[in-house]
């Protein structure tokens, strides 16, 4: 039996100490990892906590993160509770395990510290990984803040493993500014976690000798599609509510309420922007002071990557009259995806808010509060003139000439 | 098997072995076995095949060599007697004729129709041991 921790109530941790401890809590039985920055903090302390005794899991070092996930799979299809921790050209490799892993339906917990991928080399923050994974069939959840990192694993552990789900899961955290800031976080009791996630229960498990199985089957024209629309069914219909169910569950423990979309200032918001990671909480304190000088600004974080949350996304912007997308990676020949998600979701609604798109922080450069305020003064120009008074895409915080598209 | 619609089956790229529970599957002949439709033992593969192997029990000494190394479980023994092939599983891959020691080979390779009579009947007769060990390579 593993030994206890007692935490304070608050301890200073930064976003990867967190999840570390949150992995230790609820008793993961297999991490496999390969080191990579911003992450490594995180699977390193597991691997800490199991050397000192504090979990009865096994820590399994691979040769690669492609590695790293296929152990997860097999510690899965065998019946474990599975977690690792990964950033940028790690999850690059990592990512036709992915699609291996959430269409073998194995709720496998990815705590991944958003990092710019290269070329050029970069370690520090974007979402071009969290991006790149958007289709592989993962429930990702985004944490703006040490704090949420910590709890989105208990949550992601609760909703991955529900036996009507069944789906691997993402936790993304912004890498350095809150993989390595230290902020207090609020703790749960080591007994309060556990109760939280409670035992893992198996299903289909390799280990249940009686009733053998073979995981990640061949299937062709004759059977793939339909096993790929039950995988979209429950990413669609299941999830969600499960999300629901577990941030209420987990308000009624801790007291910290969660929502698929949050929403700040925006009652009676003219003009929002709409972001992710610890932009959220720039922009909401551009926004308090942008309401001081009488522009009524809002911010919509998206706390449910996927699956899409198109139905409240479509709620919270409904009276809005000018919309800034706020991407953090490349979109490479195209509209950013919060722009197309959003867009999307508006479409068919009686919405006809102005969406423009704004491209910003690649390869950890800072998103500020002047730049946020450029975007709040866009959005304000948009609403009064109700239609486009700038260019469609524009890049923000970007050196040379100012770059923008359609 | 039957063809379901997308929410017909169990989730997951997963497919059981056997219908309902099963004990001491180590000790129960393939043929007493609970095998589920989706079991690759209920399924042909003979298609896959283009010679295959056939068997003269004269000269057969039941070392169980072939039973050993055949790598899809084709080799029929029971009670440690070779008595036959699985032709529905057997992909003519030759492994047990190359491990046979007996002079002449028990099992030998034929073209997929060649009838097993016809084959008995040509069968090659004992070697003289140094025409044997030339053979071997």
């Amino acid at each position: 039996m593993a030994d206890t921790i007692e935490l304070r109530d608050i301890e200073v941790w930064d976003g990867n100490m967190a999840a570390s401890q949150a992995l230790r809590q609820v008793q993961v039985d297999v991490v496999a990892a390969y080191p990579i920055t911003p992450s490594t903090p995180i699977v390193e302390g597991y691997a800490g906590f199991k050397a000192n005794g504090y979990v009865d899991g096994e820590f399994v070092m691979t040769e690669s993160e492609h590695g790293a996930m296929s152990c997860c799979i097999g510690a899965a299809a065998a019946g474990g509770r599975v977690a690792t921790a990964t950033s940028s050209q790690g999850f690059a490799l990592m990512l036709e395990t992915l699609y291996s892993a959430s269409g073998m339906r194995l709720p496998i917990v990815l705590n991944l510290v958003n990092r710019a991928i290269g070329a050029p080399l970069n370690v520090n923050g974007d979402h071009s990984d969290m991006y790149m994974g958007r289709d592989s069939g993962w429930i990702q959840l985004g944490a703006y803040c040490p704090q949420e990192a910590y709890d989105l694993n208990f949550i992601a552990f609760k909703v991955s493993e529900d036996h009507d789900v069944r789906l691997p899961a993402i936790v993304n955290q912004d890498g350095f500014m809150t993989s390595h800031t230290a902020q207090g976080v609020h703790t749960l009791s080591d007994e309060a976690a556990y109760k939280f996630v409670g035992d893992y229960k198996p299903m289909n498990d390799m280990l249940d000798l009686d009733h053998p199985v073979t995981h990640g089957v061949q299937t062709e024209e004759d059977w793939h599609f339909e096993h790929k629309a039950r995988q979209q069914h429950a990413l669609m219909t299941a999830v969600i509510p499960k999300i629901e169910a577990a941030f209420d569950e987990f308000e009624k423990l801790t007291g910290r309420k969660y929502n698929l979309v949050e929403t700040y200032n925006m009652d009676d918001a003219e003009v929002a922007v709409v972001c992710m990671g610890t932009s959220v909480e720039t922009a909401r304190e551009v926004a308090e002071e942008m309401r001081v000088n009488g522009v009524k600004a809002g911010v919509i974080g998206i706390r449910v990557f996927r699956p899409w949350p198109l139905e409240q996304i479509a709620a919270a912007l409904k009276n809005v009259k000018a919309v800034g997308l706020l991407d953090r990676s490349s979109p490479h020949g195209a509209m950013g995806a919060l722009y197309n998600e959003v867009a999307g979701s508006l479409f068919n609604t009686d919405t006809k808010a102005v969406l423009t798109n704004y491209i910003y922080g690649l390869g950890g450069r800072d998103l500020t509060k002047a730049h946020l305020v450029s975007i709040y003064t866009d959005l304000k120009a948009n609403a009064d003139a109700g239609k486009v008074t700038t260019p469609l895409q524009q890049y923000i915080g970007l050196r040379g000439p100012k770059l923008s598209f359609f | 098997m039957e063809k379901q619609g997308w929410d017909g089956f169990e989730i997951g790229a997963m497919l059981r072995t056997f219908e309902g529970a099963v004990r001491d599957i180590a000790t129960t002949l393939p043929e007493n076995r609970p095998y589920s439709q989706s079991s690759s033992f209920t399924a042909s593969v003979a298609d896959w095949r283009i010679e295959k192997p056939l068997f003269n029990k004269d000269y057969c000494i039941d070392c169980q060599f072939c039973w050993v190394y055949c790598p899809d479980m084709s080799i029929i023994s029971r009670d440690k007697k070779m008595i036959g092939i699985d032709f529905d599983h057997c992909k003519g891959c030759g492994i047990c004729v190359q491990v046979c020691p007996t002079n002449p080979k028990s099992l030998l390779m034929f073209p997929e129709q060649k009838d097993e009579e016809a084959a008995l009947a040509e069968w090659p007769k004992k070697e003289k041991k140094a025409d044997a060990e030339v053979k071997e390579d």
